[in-house]
């Protein structure tokens, strides 16, 4: 079986003119294309904003691509897509396009933050009903449907705009921008965060405890003011709950 | 305990109509790998329709024919979802989709021999270990004439059966669509069926291939049911009864309603039969 199953790959995939008998069959080009097809459109599906923008032509062409070089892991295509961003950087004709990983970023963390396990989100209150030293020994455990990410291209903006249906300013200011999507009830949600937002909340998901986080986040450089910025994360459902003392 | 008619394969585009929607028999089938690890809405929705609704989950990638192991997160996140959700009735097919650690999004055709027979019945112990029930094997749409194959599909299935304790799930367009494509009768395979091992039938519509026309026929799910396959749901049910019986509708998908005047259709044609409880 698997002699069989390998030399079916093979002519499945192949760029070559496939040779074996039943290959040959006009009914081979059914799985081909239907293969081939699955894959494609189950990435537009997932990075319906890269579609919009590239066209239906080019987004196949380049999905085509991506699909020859990494096939579906499992047949939860709901999951495809990742190492798109990548793919989409290093591709010849689409390098020049350098927002476009971004985006496909987006797009991936939407759908994984609309799939999201369920979870309350922590209130603001809660967290005020704390002691300075509670808050600063506790870990902040991200929302299991937040995600973050940064950009050195302003590829936020254009997600945004085009999710939005609306229209981008001409011209385009070139700033690198970061973004958080939440799903605390519901649909999900955007907003643009800072780069300091955007550390502080990775480091809150590596496990520091939040004087861990802050610190870490300061020595990398970025600008962070806890006061103004777990407010205004809290407030969009960036976390879930605030546990204890570190193990 | 729920009775069966006639049902229709669920999309998210219809979730808030079938929810409200009330029918003799009515119940609804979902591509089980949508909903594998998943929370929020989508979850919420499938909850919805499972709290009005008998429910059915229809595996389209657990690969059974293939030679790797099954995928234990897809395996695992089945059996999660069946526990959770109680379906009246749970389904895959007689074909393979992994390789090489990749899923290939298709239902892949191999030669049914002694050893594929005993990988078959491995991999569907281990589903029905599993989950803990008995799963139904569908007969898939082929579009190749291989060579190498020891078993007849009905006799492979039967074999399948009788070894495992699973059922059979009859998809009537693959039957027309494989006959077409392989030269061979549909009638007689339907007449060959097992009955007694079908929990479930499927109906749904094909195109023609564009190059080849009536001589290659494609599993679209794309169309209305084929006044042949029609046909071949009377020919079954007149010799073995009704079963619970689908729509599948995955592609050019129309409105709720329209669907439900065809899922009509199919509740007709089983009510003058005696009706099965799930």
């Amino acid at each position: 079986m698997q002699e069989f199953e390998s030399s079916f790959v093979k002519a499945l995939l192949g760029a070559s003119e496939p040779t074996l008998p039943w290959s040959r069959q006009p009914g081979f080009d059914v799985y081909r294309n239907t293969v081939l097809r699955g894959a494609i459109d189950a990435l537009a599906a997932n990075v319906p904003t890269v579609h919009r923008l590239l066209g239906d032509d080019a987004f196949d062409a380049a999905a085509a691509a991506f699909v020859r070089v990494r096939l579906p892991g499992d047949g939860r295509l709901v999951r495809y897509g990742a190492g798109l961003p990548e793919f989409l950087a290093s591709h010849p004709s689409l390098a020049e396009i350098d927002c476009l990983p971004g985006v496909a970023a987006l797009d991936l963390a939407w759908i994984e933050s609309h799939l999201a396990a369920d979870a309350p989100s922590l209130a603001t209150s809660d967290v005020f009903a704390l002691t300075a030293e509670q808050l600063l020994h506790g870990r902040l455990v991200p929302h299991p449907a937040a995600r973050w990410l940064s950009f050195p291209v302003p590829a936020f903006t254009i997600w945004r705009h085009e999710r939005e249906g609306r229209k981008l300013a001409d011209p385009l200011s070139r700033r690198s921008e970061s973004a958080l999507l939440t799903r605390p009830v519901g649909s999900v949600g955007w907003r643009e965060i800072d780069a300091g937002e955007a550390a502080f909340l990775a480091a809150c998901a590596s496990g520091r405890s939040c004087d861990d986080a802050l610190e870490s986040v300061l020595d990398a450089g970025c600008g962070f003011d806890l006061a103004l910025s777990l407010p205004r994360l809290l407030q969009a459902g960036a976390f879930t709950r605030i546990d204890g003392e570190p193990s | 305990m729920a009775v069966l008619g006639a049902g229709l394969g669920l999309k998210p585009e219809h979730y808030g109509d079938a929810v409200s929607c009330r029918a003799d028999g009515l119940w609804f089938e979902v591509h089980a790998e949508n909903y594998l690890g998943v929370g929020g809405p989508r979850r919420a929705w499938l909850e919805a329709v499972r709290r009005e609704h008998p429910l059915s989950l229809h595996g389209v990638s657990l690969s059974l024919a293939g030679a790797e192991p099954l995928d234990a997160g897809t395996l695992a996140g089945l059996a999660a979802l069946v526990r959770a959700l109680q379906p009246a009735l749970v389904s895959e097919h007689l074909a393979w989709s992994r390789f090489g650690g990749a899923y290939l999004p298709d239902l892949l055709p191999f030669p049914r021999t002694t050893e594929t027979l005993a990988l078959v019945c491995d991999h569907v112990d281990e589903v029905q270990d599993a989950i803990g029930s008995a799963i139904a094997i569908e007969n898939p749409s082929h579009y190749l004439r291989l060579d190498g194959h020891e078993f007849d599909e009905v006799d492979f299935l039967r074999a399948i059966g009788r070894r495992t304790g699973c059922s059979l799930l009859l998809d009537l367009n693959n039957v027309h669509v494989s006959a077409v494509n392989t030269g061979s009768s549909a009638n007689d395979y339907v007449d060959r069926f097992p009955a007694e091992l079908v929990a479930e039938i499927h109906l749904a519509g094909h195109r023609e291939d564009p190059n080849l026309g009536d001589r290659l026929l494609i599993d679209s799910h794309d169309a209305p049911v084929a006044a042949v396959v029609w046909e071949l749901l009377d020919r079954f049910i007149e010799r073995a009864g009704p079963r619970p019986t689908l729509i599948e509708r995955d592609a050019a998908l129309p409105a709720f309603a329209v669907l439900m005047r065809e899922r009509e259709v199919a509740q007709r044609r089983l009510a003058h039969q005696e009706t099965i409880v799930a």
